[in-house]
């Protein structure tokens, strides 16, 4: 018979003799951890025996660690505060790789805990070693190797400071297993930390504030374009007021959206490779670019050499190593995102730019009469549509987790995020299988799911048929902790961005990209949610309205076009105005969004 | 425009930090001519000198990138500071007794010395820039060179101030 768990815990009182084990749960209480995402193996078995003392955290089991770290991402993304996963040495610790690297690339505060053969068989080649700290060095922030238990507690402290302060990213906390079972003193302190060589505030110098008013004052036709550090830093606010200010039209990188409210008139969406052709035209047109917390990523960009060639640049970034490492700025304003425009956004005065706003609503209205949104309902299914009936029937304000491929950039371009980090996606890593996984840590950061109508904490998982099945696996870690959320599956049978890169750019040759699922909807019954089914334009409010009052976690499987394609699209390396449009409606019946 | 870059980095000397700077340069396929490290006169400190061909623009973002390591306490780009520059190597030359005065006596020109001495072979210290170990190096070949090691760069400013260890800042 099983030993039974306690059911309450408390903390013990600085001086007490713990183990290492206990220590490190000490430690993640006393930084505020309330849950964790993990899987137990040998190495960090003494760390989960402890754990069932500190019921204060709740654990969940996930059924792959590559689970355990995109949940903790996007627990992380969607709350704003630290993630935190677990799993043992050796396969535990590997499995964790990619959503490490996840993290890494999105700049996603996050502390992953991994269990390490014993001190005195490192290097050994012991059972399940493998040389973590070694293998994430490249894909971390900083990772830690903790040999005694009495190092736990200020390397715990030194992983959460790390992981959240400055520009974010994931931290790797690697604790041999002797420092688990180790005991010693438990000493905790809440002095500020201090790390010599690391520096995560700045602020830029007077002289580049004024340098940068002043290309902002000399601006015909500003743009501004907003990356994820508005969201990391909060200053959706003073963008809004800055744009008041100065009637600025904003455009959004992918990890940017939400930001600045897409609903609002001077919202142009998304720029860049599937960005809206307004968009893109509007920032090779422009004359001062504004780039809020932003990368310059090659997705946004296309050719950097003729990108936004008629701009002066203003590259406000917390990081001063992304200044000028794809596009020359003209100005570097290396600061938090807020904090900058708080010091810039009062010196501003009013300014109304009627003829470059009605240059733009001509580019705009152009493409609005083509809007497959638009169109009637001629019986097909289209993802456009599931997703932008999906926005209709959420009123725009679910959290929505999506994968990789073409339903991302449909629901880029479908789903009007009006609020920050209500758009959960892998930009920067690009990760199949990220879903599901990261809408089961939205989850836990937005607490108990509603059952009902439209919510501001429902969570909406957009995925692919190909992505869907590589982590399909944590529907089970759904079922266990009994946990809502909805599955939307754009399934079209193939592996469909690549497959439309093949039909564009390899000859129409479909190799290995025409993929046979399972049954989606015996799928989710076998793990113990509900399934369903939806093939026709008509049926997709009935069943998003079932799914939203349902008890229940439902996946809906929805057979969508199978052939269609993303447009605009800017090909690889191209310059950014140069965009592929759908093909005439002779040819193909639905249209773009943008114009031909 | 390229050119040779020489940085100096202090670093806490703790293990893996090499690691993790070399990690740096490759990953961001930085291309290292020469990487020396070494205690200095404070406990727990360590130095590099770091020398690469680059540009201004990309040796700034390797400024900034080394930053960004949480080890890294602080970075200098003294290529356009007066500085000495010294470059350590051993050179083992085959120099039987019969061409040995000879050896012996090209050392002596350009202030090289022997610092062992086999019955077929001299081992010779050198130090100075590279291209002055280059042309010893050049000189001594026809003799026969055995073995020859150098120790890479290490450089260090004229200027009589004490680097800031503890809290640096990126240009």
């Amino acid at each position: 018979m099983n030993a039974p768990l306690p059911r309450s815990g408390a903390l013990h009182a600085p001086g007490t003799v713990l183990t290492g084990a206990e220590i490190l749960w000490e430690s993640l209480v006393r930084v505020g951890v309330d849950v964790v995402f993990g899987y137990p193996g040998g190495a960090i078995m003494p760390a989960y025996d402890a754990m069932a003392r500190y019921p204060m955290i709740h654990h969940v089991l996930v059924r792959h660690e590559q689970g355990a770290s995109h949940m903790a991402d996007g627990y992380a993304r969607a709350s704003g505060k630290v993630g935190v996963c677990v799993a043992t040495s050796g396969p535990g610790a590997t499995n964790l790789v990619t959503g490490i690297a996840t993290a890494m690339l999105d700049n996603v505060p996050m502390v992953c805990i991994t269990g390490q053969v014993p001190g005195a068989l490192i290097g050994s080649d012991a059972f399940q070693e493998v040389d973590i700290t070694g293998v994430t060095l490249p894909i971390t922030k900083h990772n830690f190797l903790v040999r005694r238990a009495e190092d736990i507690p200020r390397v715990i402290r030194e992983a959460f400071y790390i992981a959240a302060s400055g520009r974010p990213g994931p931290v790797v906390v690697d604790i041999t297993k002797d420092a688990q079972q180790g005991s010693c003193a438990f000493e905790w302190s809440d002095a500020p930390i201090v790390l010599p060589g690391y520096r995560p505030e700045r602020a830029p110098l007077a002289r580049e504030l004024e340098e940068a008013k002043r290309l902002l004052d000399s601006a015909e036709r500003p743009i501004i374009l907003a990356g994820q550090g508005v969201i990391r830093a909060g200053a959706t606010d003073l963008l809004l007021e800055l744009v008041g200010k100065r009637d600025v039209p904003v455009a959004s990188t992918l990890l940017g959206l939400g930001g600045f409210p897409a609903t609002h008139p001077l919202a142009l969406g998304m720029a860049g490779m599937h960005g809206e052709a307004w968009v893109n035209k509007a920032i090779q047109e422009a004359d001062v670019i504004l780039a809020l917390g932003m990368r310059f990523d090659d997705r946004i960009t296309g050719n950097p050499k003729t990108f936004a060639q008629k701009a002066k640049k203003i590259h406000v970034e917390l990081d001063p190593a992304e200044v000028d490492k794809i596009v020359k700025v003209d100005v570097a304003l290396v600061g938090d995102v807020r904090d900058v425009l708080a010091q810039l956004v009062p010196t501003l005065d009013e300014k109304r730019r009627p003829a470059w706003l009605a240059r733009i609503d001509e580019m705009k209205g152009d493409s609005a009469v083509r809007d497959i949104q638009a169109l009637p309902d001629e019986g097909r299914l289209y993802a456009a549509h599931v997703i932008h009936d999906l926005w209709r029937l959420t009123e725009g304000r679910a959290l929505v987790v999506t994968d990789v491929g073409q339903h991302q950039m449909w629901e880029a371009q479908y789903y009007k995020h009006d609020h920050p980090r209500k758009l959960l996606t892998s930009g920067g890593l690009g990760t199949m299988g990220f879903a599901l996984p990261a809408a089961i840590g939205a989850r836990f950061a937005l607490g108990p799911h509603p059952i009902g109508g439209a919510d501001p904490t429902e969570v909406w998982v957009i995925v692919g048929d190909g992505g869907f099945q590589m982590t399909a696996c944590e529907l089970s870690t759904i079922a266990q902790e009994g946990i809502k959320i909805h599955v939307a599956i754009i399934n079209n049978g193939y592996l469909g961005m690549v497959r439309q890169w093949q039909e564009l750019f390899y000859g129409g040759r479909y190799v290995a990209t025409p993929m046979k699922s399972p049954d989606f909807v015996k799928l989710a019954e076998a793990h113990g949610v509900r399934g369903m089914r939806v093939t026709a334009r008509a049926e997709v409010e009935a069943a998003v309205r079932e799914a939203q009052a349902s008890p229940e976690t439902v996946v809906i499987d929805f057979r969508v076009e199978q052939e269609d394609s993303v447009y605009p699209m800017v090909a690889s390396g191209k310059d950014l105005d140069d965009m592929i449009r759908r093909p005439e409606r002779k040819h193909n019946p639905i249209y773009e969004t943008g114009e031909d | 425009m390229k050119q040779t870059r020489t940085f100096v980095v202090h670093v806490e000397d703790q293990p893996g930090v090499l690691d993790r700077v070399a990690s740096l340069f490759r990953r961001r396929s930085y291309n290292i001519d020469s990487l020396n490290v070494g205690r200095t006169h404070e406990e727990g400190i360590s130095r590099m000198t770091i020398v690469c061909e680059t540009d201004a623009s990309v040796a700034r973002r390797i400024e900034a990138n080394l930053y960004r390591l949480v080890n890294v306490l602080r970075v200098d780009d003294i290529t356009d500071s007066p500085r000495v520059e010294r470059n350590l190597a051993l050179i083992k030359v085959s120099a039987g007794p019969d061409v040995r005065p000879q050896v012996l006596q090209i050392l002596s020109t350009v202030g090289a010395r022997a610092v062992d001495l086999g019955p077929d072979s001299v081992v010779v210290e050198a130090t100075g820039t590279h291209e002055e170990i280059e042309r010893l190096a050049a000189v001594l070949a026809p003799f026969g060179i055995l073995e020859m090691v150098q120790t890479g760069l290490v450089a260090m400013t004229r200027a009589a101030e004490r680097p800031q260890l503890s809290r640096g800042e990126a240009a």
